[in-house]
């Protein structure tokens, strides 16, 4: 007993090192950037600064451009939460039915899907449509198109895992007399939760980290979106470092909060019914 | 108009609910209270041009209290022209934009899509190399926005007083000094940075003046395909950035320097000579300003020195697209016509940063510029100066940087890379419809 | 323990003919039409429509009808057979690494292991970072001169490679960095596919005496298969279409050493040649289309046979 619980420490305090070098060190890195005089930032070493700017940095990468950081962090949020719930419950619905309904779409069904991951979107015939149903350059439509982007993608997690559960626990639940909304919602979806998690926290990062979604259908200065606030510190010519990796500092403290939150979520669902050993 | 009622009613509720209305509003320049005007004005998103327009759009309200102007950013570079083609194919632009001039400009189809302004009052004040480069045959399309810039060897002082150096006029003797200065050991000849990429462009893009002086219908015939980078002239931009790096005159680790290491390198004397663009002058002033006395500029030799020009990139524009109607395109002239007053002119010289002269007779360079502007003023001051291939030809290859890395760093030969490129350009000829392509 | 999965599997077999009818109208077809509608108008529509323009000559103001030329000069770009040998390098080559080292560390963290959370939210970071901060990051960190990477291994005494400037080594230097960033989620697939399995067949196997390793070849292996799967679809289209990282990095140099087919699409696009890039794109999807259907259907089919 005790030298297995040695051994399971010692195997963690390794895996603890080789996370720190191979994981760590780039964060640290980003971190004293940031905190750097704009000088020292330009040398791009690790090293620690010879005097501590990070609450200067802070200060004015909040303040640039009439506080747009602020900004975006709202707009972000929003097209983040929305976006995923949105996507989230429509893929939910379709991944369920693929894996469950043995029909002659399916295969036509799941090419779709993958399509969907492998055809970029196309930019400018997307503004068309949207300037046809009146939602270009708002946020519904950004949010609309942030959802359908990230369809695919979150049909393919979910069809995998409905496989997990048993069929039938469906079964119970109809002959208890549940009709297909119920059974869904309140049977299937609650034990997706692990694969929930997974597909909240993936889509969350890659909405609230999307660039290029933004930048083309979502124009306009009070729009802005935290990943375009890197450009304000960013140019051909002249980069400002220790402001530019601040930025990505505080842009990437929200999806870290919300990854530690999710974390804890993934490990509930576990201990709550499977693995232990 | 009822888009306009829309809009003022969409301020009234949540910004949010007006989504139809919005989406309309927004090509017109939006609504607004009472007799206010209202314009939006697009800039590229660092800090030096969003420094300057805001401090435009401050001195123009002050005197316009009738206009009030929103400042809107995107990214500039490939990103940024990409963009600016959406927006003025969906009909989104607003009303008033800066941007590049020369061949950038006209990929946007200025006959198509911008507002003509050639009578506009400001536009007989433009020197003709500038008129050139915002018009085409139909109209004048743009009001230039900073000063004119140098593509040419920036060199450490110092290291040139120190070894008795002369700034050289021909090749020979450019590669005499790198022999010189490398044989001292105290500092690297000539710095590359490959790490940005377009920074090695600079010993083709640089020598363009020189081959205009051997050939002074080479642009034009150029643009018809009747010249080619694998034949000399041309070719020699890309034969003299092999040469100089066969002769080991590179920083070692030239692959993969940024362009800030190289502005380090230069200002603090690691290196001697950069051959960049002068608009960095700016740059070494916020980042290095004990040293910007150090720094100087000359232009890139040609083999023989009585061919050796400096090749000159005139500034950025700001342009109205024809989707500013009425009250908007009246004020987004009014903006354009500010930028030449002494308080544009002002804004120019004091947040610009100026690196070369005007291209107006309405701005003035300051007494006490720098010697990064004062040696490149001299060459207009003697008129040994041309504009640069992009202000002269349409045509401009996609892959140029990425060939030059490759000749400047020995994976590919000079007549390879200019072969390459010349197969590159042709894509872009077509997509633009030229004749004889 | 093995006897104990057959059996499973069996009973499904025999139970779903007889199963089958009765349910089916418990999955009603109408949970398509949400996400359908949003996939029609939003991706479908425009997508058929900028099929048309790769048939065009098109500046985005004009167009102009040329037939199949964007193909023909497509087909005819210098570097497209670099660029097609390094899209497969790197496609599977990432893939295959973010399958095995996944799985490996999904094994490794539902373990019982001190700091386990803390493992997890770390190996998890480097998905929260975009792909620009990412790349800027190793940009510095894999500079040969001064760059973290070559110091720490000068200090063991290893003269570290040029990693993103030597042209045989940038492709897997970009390689590299994009494992690193996209294991998290390969990782956090597995955990959740292997807290999935059901308890009671490792709970067996310990009672069958099976050691670690057969649990592990026998009953995780097989029983995270849908995680497999997903993983290795989403990778594989992932590794063959990418290009922001490698642009954020080496911008498909030195040279075009590193250039990927996704790579030379974008940079068509961002030159302005819209028809040129959309039929770039027509191509490729038809590439990885040929690649990947034919193993999701491989997989699909290993799903029903079990």
């Amino acid at each position: 007993m005790k030298t297995k619980a040695l051994r399971r420490n010692l195997t963690g305090g390794v895996a603890v090192l080789i996370s720190v070098v191979v994981f760590l060190v780039p964060f640290a890195f980003i971190f004293l950037t940031a905190a750097k005089s704009a000088q020292e930032a330009s040398a791009l070493d690790v090293s620690l600064p010879t005097e501590w700017f990070l609450w200067q940095n802070l200060v004015e990468v909040m303040q640039t451009r009439d506080y747009m950081l602020v900004r975006a962090f709202v707009n972000s949020t929003v097209l983040t939460v929305v976006s995923v719930t949105l996507m989230v419950v429509m893929a939910a619905m379709v991944g369920y039915v693929l894996q469950r309904r043995a029909s002659r779409w399916n295969p036509l069904v799941n090419f779709l899907v993958l399509a969907g991951l492998i055809v970029p979107p196309a930019v400018v015939p997307t503004i068309w449509v949207l300037q046809t149903i009146g939602l270009f350059k708002t946020m519904p439509g950004m949010i609309f198109i942030e959802a359908t982007f990230g369809l695919s993608f979150c049909i393919l997690l979910f069809r995998a895992f409905v496989s997990t559960i048993p069929k039938e626990l469906d079964e119970a639940a109809i002959i208890d007399g549940a009709g297909p909304v119920r059974l869904f919602f309140q049977v299937v979806l609650p034990l997706l939760r692990p694969v929930m998690v997974t597909v909240v926290v993936v889509q969350a990062v890659n909405v609230f980290n999307d660039f290029t979604g933004p930048l083309y259908f979502l124009p306009g200065s009070d729009n802005a979106t935290v990943q375009l606030t890197l450009y304000n510190f960013q140019s051909q010519t002249l980069n400002q470092w220790n402001l530019l990796f601040m930025s990505i500092f505080l842009i990437t403290i929200p999806p870290l909060v919300m990854y530690i939150f999710f974390n804890r979520q993934i490990v509930a669902g576990m201990t709550s019914g499977a693995v232990k050993g | 108009m009822s888009m306009r009622q829309g809009a003022r009613k969409g301020s009234v509720v949540l910004g949010t609910a007006a989504l139809v209305a919005a989406m309309a509003a927004c090509s017109s320049g939006g609504g607004g209270d009472g007799d206010q005007i209202e314009i939006t004005f697009l800039t590229q998103s660092d800090t030096d041009n969003v420094a300057a327009a805001e401090a435009l759009i401050e001195a123009f309200e002050a005197e316009n209290t009738d206009v009030s102007v929103t400042l809107e950013t995107q990214p500039g570079g490939t990103e940024g022209d990409n963009l600016m083609k959406t927006k003025l194919a969906t009909g989104e632009m607003p009303d008033v934009f800066h941007y590049n001039s020369g061949s950038l400009l006209q990929a946007l189809n200025p006959d198509q899509n911008l507002v003509d302004l050639s009578d506009q009052e400001w536009a007989d004040t433009l020197i003709e190399d500038m008129a050139n480069v915002v018009s085409t045959d139909n109209g004048l399309y743009g009001v230039p926005w900073g000063s004119t810039q140098a593509g040419a060897v920036m060199y450490n002082k110092p290291i040139y007083e120190e070894l008795g150096l002369e700034v050289p006029t021909d090749w020979a003797g450019f590669m005499a000094n790198n022999e010189a200065i490398l044989a001292a050991g105290t500092a690297v000849p000539i710095i590359q940075t490959y790490g940005d990429t377009w920074t090695s462009q600079l010993f083709v893009l640089g020598d363009f003046a020189n081959v205009t002086a051997q050939d002074p219908d080479w642009a034009a015939e150029y643009t018809a395909h009747n010249r080619f980078y694998a034949d000399d002239p041309a070719l020699q931009g890309f034969e003299n950035q092999q040469a100089a790096y066969e002769a080991g005159f590179f920083n070692e680790d030239f692959a993969s320097a940024l362009f800030d290491d190289g502005l380090r390198m230069l200002a603090t004397g690691e290196g001697a000579h950069y051959p960049m663009l002068t608009g960095a002058g700016a740059n070494i002033s916020l980042n290095y300003p004990d040293n910007v006395e150090d720094v100087g500029v000359f232009a890139l030799p040609a083999q023989d020195a009585a061919d050796t020009r400096l090749t000159v990139w005139l500034p950025n524009a700001m342009y109205i697209p024809n989707t500013t109607e009425g009250d908007q395109l009246e004020a987004a002239q009014r903006f354009l016509a500010f930028t030449q007053s002494e308080e544009g002119c002002r804004v120019q010289t004091e947040i610009l940063t100026p690196s070369g002269p005007f291209t107006t007779d309405a701005c003035e360079l300051p007494e006490d510029a720098a010697p990064t502007l004062t040696d490149v003023q001299a060459y207009f001051e003697a008129g040994t100066t041309f504009p640069a291939l992009e202000f002269l030809s349409p045509i401009k290859g996609p892959n140029l940087e990425q060939i030059t890395v490759e000749v400047g760093s020995g994976i590919r030969p000079a007549a390879d890379g200019a072969a390459l490129y010349d197969e590159d350009v042709e894509k872009q000829a077509q997509q633009l419809g030229l004749e004889g392509w | 323990m093995t006897t104990l999965v057959a059996n499973r599997s069996s009973t499904e077999d025999t139970l779903k003919p007889r199963r089958r009818r009765p349910i089916k109208s418990s999955y009603p077809t109408w949970f398509y039409i949400p996400a359908g509608v949003f996939y029609f108008v939003l991706f479908a529509v425009p997508t058929f429509a900028s099929f048309y323009f790769s048939l065009t000559r098109w500046t985005l103001f004009d167009t102009e009808f040329i037939g199949l030329d964007n193909f023909v000069q497509f087909f005819s770009e210098p570097m497209l057979l670099r660029g097609f040998t390094n899209t497969f390098v790197f496609g599977f080559l990432t893939s295959g690494a973010k399958v095995v080292l996944g799985l490996l560390l999904g094994v490794f963290l539902t373990s019982q292991l001190a700091a386990r959370g803390y493992l997890r939210s770390v190996v998890f970071f480097p998905v929260l970072v975009s792909a620009i901060g990412v790349g800027i990051t190793f940009k510095v960190l894999m500079d040969p001169f001064g760059g973290l990477i070559n110091s720490g291994l000068a200090l063991l005494g290893i003269t570290g490679p040029a990693w993103l400037t030597d042209p045989s080594l940038a492709l897997f230097s970009v390689a590299l960095v994009d494992i690193w960033k996209g294991l998290g989620i390969a990782t956090l697939i597995y955990i959740a596919g292997i807290a999935a399995i059901p308890q009671e067949y490792y709970e067996a196997a310990r009672v069958d005496g099976a050691n670690a390793w057969h649990r592990f070849w026998r009953i995780t292996v097989p029983l995270v298969r849908p995680a497999t799967t997903t993983v290795v679809l989403l990778s594989l289209i992932g590794g063959l279409r990418a290009f922001d990282l490698i642009w954020a990095m080496t911008r498909g140099g030195p040279g075009f050493t590193s250039d990927v087919i996704g790579s030379v699409i974008y940079k068509q696009y961002q030159a302005g040649f819209y028809g040129l890039s959309t039929a770039g794109n027509v191509v490729l999807f038809l590439v990885v289309t040929a690649i990947v259907v034919p193993i999701s259907l491989w997989f699909s089919r290993r799903e029903v046979e079990r």
